[in-house]
């Protein structure tokens, strides 16, 4: 039976800032699917200009509530790079130990908040309190964690105060780091029972065929910097990144849209995955295992189990990165420098994908022109794409229209969209 | 009504709604932050409109919660719907009291930068307001983000009844008691003598200066600060520079110039 569809979601809830959806299908075939981001722009990429470097990633840290730490360490590696600062080593570790913190609080806020609501058939996480008591303690520990890891490394969770061009203005005491790695290492049951409940759901069936995009750089999972590489083939480097985005605009939403080799493309967990699997933890394996992923994976819901899978690699490489820093002197942490003219990207894999920030300076060490492009820009031409085929296919299998209205308000929350982050 | 019971006492929930306009949505994330007292803290909480955290919108509320400053018209209409509910309008976090660093791009002309960001594209924009620019605000809680230690207390003495206050001493004075070495000393020009405490001086602890978030504290002695600064040979272009950071030293920028 050929059937009519009216889709028209306005404000769509339990994601982060504010966006509609609505798609139309008629006698069976889709007319149209929008994804349109309504968010205020904010301009940061205007108000940057003539801002002294030193105080320019305090500022980008604030276009992000949730991954506040990628736009500093975004900007920072950049302006590092355009003024050719090279981090003492111990900065660099203490610096992926804070990325560490974010994406596990990030991943845990998501998976826990804003996503088990819809696989327990409730509005929020609230009446989960109740009734599902193990799974919410589990999950507000491992928030807990997160956020404790990015205060010890970065000074505070959100806007970050030790993060600074050059190292950081301040290393954790060794005492912290050995608390930090205690409760690493006693979390690791809630990450169990986390895994546990999330192994008792049925993910939707749904597979488009798409391109993957991550940072890869060779040796460890990817965080701050390295190649562009998208599971099509293609591999450019870090400055190269407006070759990887091909950024544009569309007069319904202020977030732009990218693209690459396709007609869209996805960053985030499970493009790092698909592209890094290799350099996963055993444990991460493991336990991707359990949940029967490989890459390449190309259900969006899978999205979700794969920041699962991250924040199990996580715990065992915070623990190990705290291994290495309690053997290190913890006085080298900052490199003088003196400023310079120059331009650089400087490129990291925020909770939700790749953070391109672009920045100039000019001979006073000012910033002179800045672009940014957010990991939900790059998702924006998926999602609709997604949104589309998805109502397609669910009016194929016969159901209802509060069932596809409720799949594509799920299918939109696997992608973690953080919305004013992309207007910016 | 939905009640809790401490200590033999039986206290209403508070009816309470969350709003985001311009912003990063920090602050409210912090409402689900100390996780260890989090469901302690839900408690005190009847939430009825909370779009980050909840499908389900109940629009009878009468405490509303705003985060961010104002740069769009539909936003204003939103906060006076909002205004018209509430009976107590809190201005939340550091855009919604000053504008916040959102302020920066009122240094800009303002098609300037649509274009330079939209080339080609009509994009509503106006220049960024605080709340108070357009409603009444009846309790203001500073931050870049809010210190949510600090936004437990207000509530619980909202769901009281009690006086609510911020700290009128400065930040130095929390910097000092941590023992920290004064940023000054370091050869920075750092508002933490002039800025509101009860951030527990998070950023100078951090090694870094106070860039003002939580505004101007209380009878701050503005000649002297500046005094502090030119007698060290700081440098001007850095004083500016900070105290526009979060706009919250408006009145006394101009007469910086």
């Amino acid at each position: 039976m050929k059937r009519d569809l009216t889709l028209d979601i306005r404000h769509l809830t339990r994601v982060e800032g504010h966006a509609n959806i609505s798609i139309t299908v008629k006698d069976g075939k889709l007319l149209d699917a929008r994804w349109a981001v309504v968010e205020t722009p904010r301009f940061f990429e205007v108000m940057v200009k003539g801002m002294s470097a030193e105080r320019v990633p305090f500022l980008t840290s604030r276009i992000c509530g949730i991954c506040s730490i990628s736009h500093a360490l975004a900007s920072i590696r950049a302006l590092e790079r355009a003024m050719t600062i090279e981090p003492p080593d111990v900065a660099k570790q203490i610096r992926l130990l804070a990325m560490h913190g974010e994406t596990l609080q990030s991943h845990a806020l998501h998976l826990f908040f804003l996503v088990a609501p819809d696989f327990t058939g409730h509005g929020s996480v609230l009446p989960l309190i109740t009734s599902h008591p193990d799974l919410i303690k589990a999950g507000l520990r491992l928030k807990e964690l997160g956020n404790q890891i990015s205060t010890v490394s970065a000074g505070r969770c959100t806007h970050p105060v030790s993060l600074v061009v050059g190292g950081v203005s301040k290393a954790p005491e060794k005492q912290q780091l050995l608390q930090l790695r205690t409760m690493i290492r006693e979390s690791k049951p809630a990450l169990d029972t986390a895994c546990s409940f999330f192994r008792t759901l049925t993910i939707p069936e749904f597979k488009r065929e798409t391109e993957f995009i991550s940072l890869c750089n060779g040796s460890r999972y990817p965080s701050i910097g390295g190649d562009i590489i998208s599971t099509d083939g293609v591999r450019r480097n870090e400055n190269e990144y407006l070759l990887m985005t091909n950024e544009y605009s569309r007069d319904f939403s202020t977030s732009k849209f990218t693209r690459l080799s396709r007609e869209s493309s996805v960053a985030g967990a499970l493009a790092r995955f698909n592209n890094n699997y290799d350099l996963l933890h055993p444990r991460a394996k493991e336990a991707a295992a359990a949940f029967a992923l490989q890459p390449v994976c190309h259900n969006p819901f899978m999205n979700n189990i794969a920041q699962l899978i991250e924040c199990v690699h996580i715990l065992e490489d915070a623990e190990e990165l705290i291994n290495s820093l309690v053997d290190m002197e913890l006085q080298e942490i900052k490199t003088p420098y003196a400023p310079k003219a120059g331009s650089a990207t400087g490129a990291v894999e925020a909770p939700r994908g790749i953070l391109y920030h672009h920045l100039e300076t000019s001979d006073e060490g000012k910033v002179v022109r800045a672009d940014c492009i957010i990991p939900t820009t790059q998702n924006n031409a998926n999602i609709e794409y997604d949104l589309g085929a998805i109502a397609e296919q669910a009016l194929q299998e016969g159901k209802n229209d509060r069932e596809i209205e409720k799949l594509c308000e799920m299918a939109v929350r696997s992608y973690d969209p953080c919305i004013s982050c992309s207007v910016h | 009504m939905i009640s809790m019971k401490y200590q033999g006492f039986t206290f209403e929930k508070l009816k309470i709604a969350s709003f985001d306009f311009t912003c990063c949505e920090g602050c409210q994330l912090q409402l689900a932050n100390r996780e260890s007292s989090l469901l302690d803290f839900l408690e005190l909480l009847d939430i009825r409109n909370f779009r980050e955290l909840s499908t389900e919108k109940n629009n009878d509320y009468d405490i509303a919660l705003i985060e961010g400053s104002l740069s769009r018209e539909d936003e204003v209409e939103r906060l006076q719907a909002i205004r018209r509910q509430a009976k107590t309008l809190i201005a939340f976090g550091t855009c919604a009291c000053f504008g916040g660093v959102n302020s920066l791009k009122n240094k800009f002309p303002l098609q300037e930068s649509v274009a330079e960001v939209y080339p080609g594209m009509q994009i509503d924009t106006m220049p960024v307001r605080k709340i108070s620019d357009v409603v009444k605000v009846d309790l203001s809680i500073p931050g870049c983000p809010v210190n949510k230690e600090e936004v437990e207390r207000i509530m619980v003495h909202l769901a009281t009844g009690s006086l609510i206050t911020l700290p009128n001493y400065p930040v130095c004075f929390e910097c000092k008691a941590q023992l920290n070495t004064c940023m000054f000393e370091l050869g920075e020009i750092c508002l933490g003598p002039i800025t509101r405490g009860g951030c527990n001086a998070v950023c100078t602890s951090g090694k870094t200066p106070c860039l003002g978030c939580r505004g101007p504290s209380e009878e701050i002695n503005m000649p002297a600060f500046i005094e502090l600064v030119t007698e060290r040979k700081l440098s001007p272009d850095d004083l500016q520079e900070k105290m526009a950071f979060y706009n919250a030293f408006e009145e006394f920028c101009d007469h910086e110039a």
